[in-house]
């Protein structure tokens, strides 16, 4: 007791550059060594109630609500929920591919944005750098080339969005057992002019990712770090896919802990624990236990558990990469960035496969079949495998929806990293903000999505504080 | 450039789905319904980097969003550039988006920020509040006055010094060349 009355805690309320809201809790010893260190995270629980009662058809468009950066997931995995509860066991090329087309937009833009605006400034300056010129302004100023880039790729992939889903919020274009509309001839020729472009700007993108991961593979290899199982969707043929599949989870030396499992079932190999001091929950592998069955999902995970990836620039990078480990998983935690960006060459390649192909014109768009009372629709949504699960009544009423987002899967991983980062970094040392981004490094690169969390002016400062054990304020500091 | 030909974008954020949070996107549909003349109108749940692209195409880009700091129903005022030293999340604010407007694609849009007073948000609704509801309505008829006369910078001034949310920035902080 006399020895934790000399604890203190810090806290980083929200954590920057991620979505929504979080909270790092490090708790420090006098001798300043961390004793725990923890993240925090709003749930979505309050967003499945919010659904209850609404008709089932609404619900596509109603998860968009969900998140300001990916809207489209939500749309896609609800919609494939839907289409089981509709019996729409096989969609018709046009919708499928105008779908696909859809996410590989929303892949492109994502995986952009992460990396020009909320990874970049940390590689580009360094994790300690002063944080006035560590951020989106800095880097638009050193490396303005670089920046019109980031930008116009997201731009490039938010307009196959709009071109897809109708609008670049709130989309309409997946519906139950399809899609309401197609992709005219004039709308393609829009993306395929500036196609080159952009799958030059995603080669550039990658080199910079990979080159500077290979380049400080010693410091970055520790850096929050550490073994774990990986999970994702495959294609029947091992291949990466991150729109459909079935579920494929292997452990830190790659073997297949189950594989070909139908993610109708999933509720067979996943549970969920709660921990009382987080409002997110912990999911685990069944069969391996809490203890042992967490795992990591999102774009590290995907290049792990995939055999191969079905286009040629990304296959070329895919196996650079695991040649890093010698063809075993990559379990480094900076690598998520590199992984992320053989994603977003891998996107921009489907885009134009797609884009030359004459299904996105065809005019059979819907199909419907034997009505069901519950469905999963599971989709890899650029942070990570992301399930839907919805129970509809005979009124056609939502009665049941659970969420389980990319974000919760990796919060045991996340917690991991924080508290690697905090031991090897803090301990001992005197506080720093570029300490302390050391932990946010390590939490961005998984590119959390804390939930959409509201964001008008003023309600979202940046708050740290210093408590001793027993919560009394130490020290306080507020940006807004 | 006379007043009549200027180019306007006005881009209305927020999540509609959080109760007054949707205050942006209800003045954005609201003034897409009154087809103003050389307006354009954008809605998105935030803004983020590409906007300083959208930006950079027009004379003038009016930025709605809630806001929970003042006492008045809203307030108009004209925007800087601005750094906010890394403290962003996802979301990027106003002064971000025209530094960067600046910055990569030589924008000299004159910007302004409106903040609509809103005071329910920590809930799931695609509701507005009815005082949020009214703020609503008086910002709405603000801005189509603004935008038919064009008077932009005597209507911020009349609300000079209401709110103190963004700090002007300081350029030779990010000048790194």
């Amino acid at each position: 007791m006399s020895t934790e009355k000399k604890l203190k805690r810090i806290i980083i309320e929200p954590v920057t550059r991620v979505e929504g809201h979080g909270k790092v809790s490090i708790l420090l010893d006098e001798k300043n060594k961390v004793r725990q260190a923890r993240l925090h995270i709003v749930e979505f629980r309050g967003f499945e109630r919010f659904i209850q009662g609404r008709p089932y058809w609404e619900v596509p468009v109603l998860v968009q609500r969900l998140c300001g950066i990916c809207p489209v997931s939500h749309h896609l995995a609800a919609a494939k929920a839907m289409d089981v509860i509709v019996g729409a066991d096989k969609l018709t090329p046009a919708a499928e591919k105008i779908r696909r087309l859809m996410h590989y937009g929303q892949m492109f833009q994502s995986h952009a944005l992460h990396f020009f605006h909320l990874c970049s400034p940390d590689l580009l300056f360094g994790f300690e750098s002063d944080p006035a010129i560590r951020n989106v302004i800095g880097v638009a100023a050193k490396f303005p080339a670089l920046a019109v880039q980031g930008v116009m790729m997201r731009k490039y992939g938010q307009e196959i969005i709009k071109a897809t889903a109708g609008k670049k919020i709130h989309g309409t274009g997946a519906i139950p057992g399809g899609v309401n509309k197609n992709l005219s001839t004039a709308e393609r020729d829009v993306f395929l002019k500036d196609i080159e472009k952009m799958m030059d700007w995603a080669r550039g993108a990658l080199k910079i990712a990979k080159d500077y991961t290979v380049e400080h593979l010693q410091t970055l290899a520790p850096f929050g770090s550490f073994d774990s199982n990986h999970l994702s969707l495959v294609r029947k043929d091992g291949a990466m896919d991150l729109y459909h599949g079935n579920l494929r989870a292997i452990d830190a030396q790659g073997d297949k802990i189950f594989d070909q499992v139908d993610y109708q079932k999933y509720l067979d190999y996943i549970a969920e624990e709660v921990r009382s001091w987080s409002y997110m929950k912990f999911p685990f592998i069944k069969q391996l236990g809490p203890e042992n069955g967490w795992y990591r999902v999102g774009p590290l995970a995907r290049l792990n558990t995939c055999d191969f990836i079905d286009t040629p620039e990304a296959e070329k990078a895919r196996k650079e990469f695991t040649a890093v480990t010698n063809n075993k998983p990559n379990n480094i935690t900076m690598a998520y960035h590199w992984a992320r960006m053989i994603e977003l060459l891998h996107s921009i390649e489907k885009i134009k496969d797609l884009l030359n192909d004459k299904d996105l014109q065809g005019k059979d768009l819907v199909v419907k079949g034997k009505r069901r009372e519950e469905g999963v629709g599971l989709i890899e949504a650029p942070r990570g495998t992301l399930f839907h699960h919805y129970r509809v009544n005979k009124n056609d009423q939502i009665e049941m929806a659970n969420l389980i987002v990319s974000t919760t899967h990796n919060n045991e991983p996340m917690n991991r990293a924080v508290q690697k980062v905090a031991e090897d970094k803090l301990s001992g040392q005197k506080i720093t903000e570029g300490l302390l981004n050391n932990v946010e490094v390590a939490i961005r690169a998984y590119d959390p999505c804390l939930s959409c969390a509201t964001h008008a002016m003023g309600k979202m400062p940046l708050t740290i504080e210093l408590y001793d054990h027993n919560g009394n304020l130490l020290d306080r500091k507020t940006k807004s | 450039m006379k007043s009549g030909k200027r180019r306007v974008l006005v881009i209305g954020y927020g999540n509609p789905g959080r109760l007054d949070d949707g205050l942006g996107p209800a003045l954005a549909a609201a003034i897409e319904g009154l087809d103003l003349p050389g307006v354009s109108v954008e809605s998105d749940y935030q803004l983020t980097i590409e906007h300083a692209h959208d930006v950079a195409n027009y004379d003038v880009v009016i930025f709605a969003d809630a806001d929970v700091n003042i006492n008045a129903p809203f307030y108009f005022r004209r925007l800087v550039p601005q750094v906010s030293a890394g403290l962003g999340s996802h979301d990027v604010s106003p002064g971000e988006i025209i530094s960067l407007a600046l910055m990569l694609f030589g924008a000299t849009t004159r910007s302004y920020l409106l903040g609509i007073r809103g005071y329910k948000f920590d809930e799931f609704g695609e509701i507005l509040s009815d005082m949020a509801g009214k703020n609503l309505e008086l910002a709405v008829d603000f801005v189509s006055n603004v935008v038919r006369k064009g008077n932009f910078d005597e209507a911020a001034e009349e609300f000079s010094g209401t709110e103190t949310h963004y700090v002007d920035i300081c350029m030779d902080r990010i000048s790194l060349n």
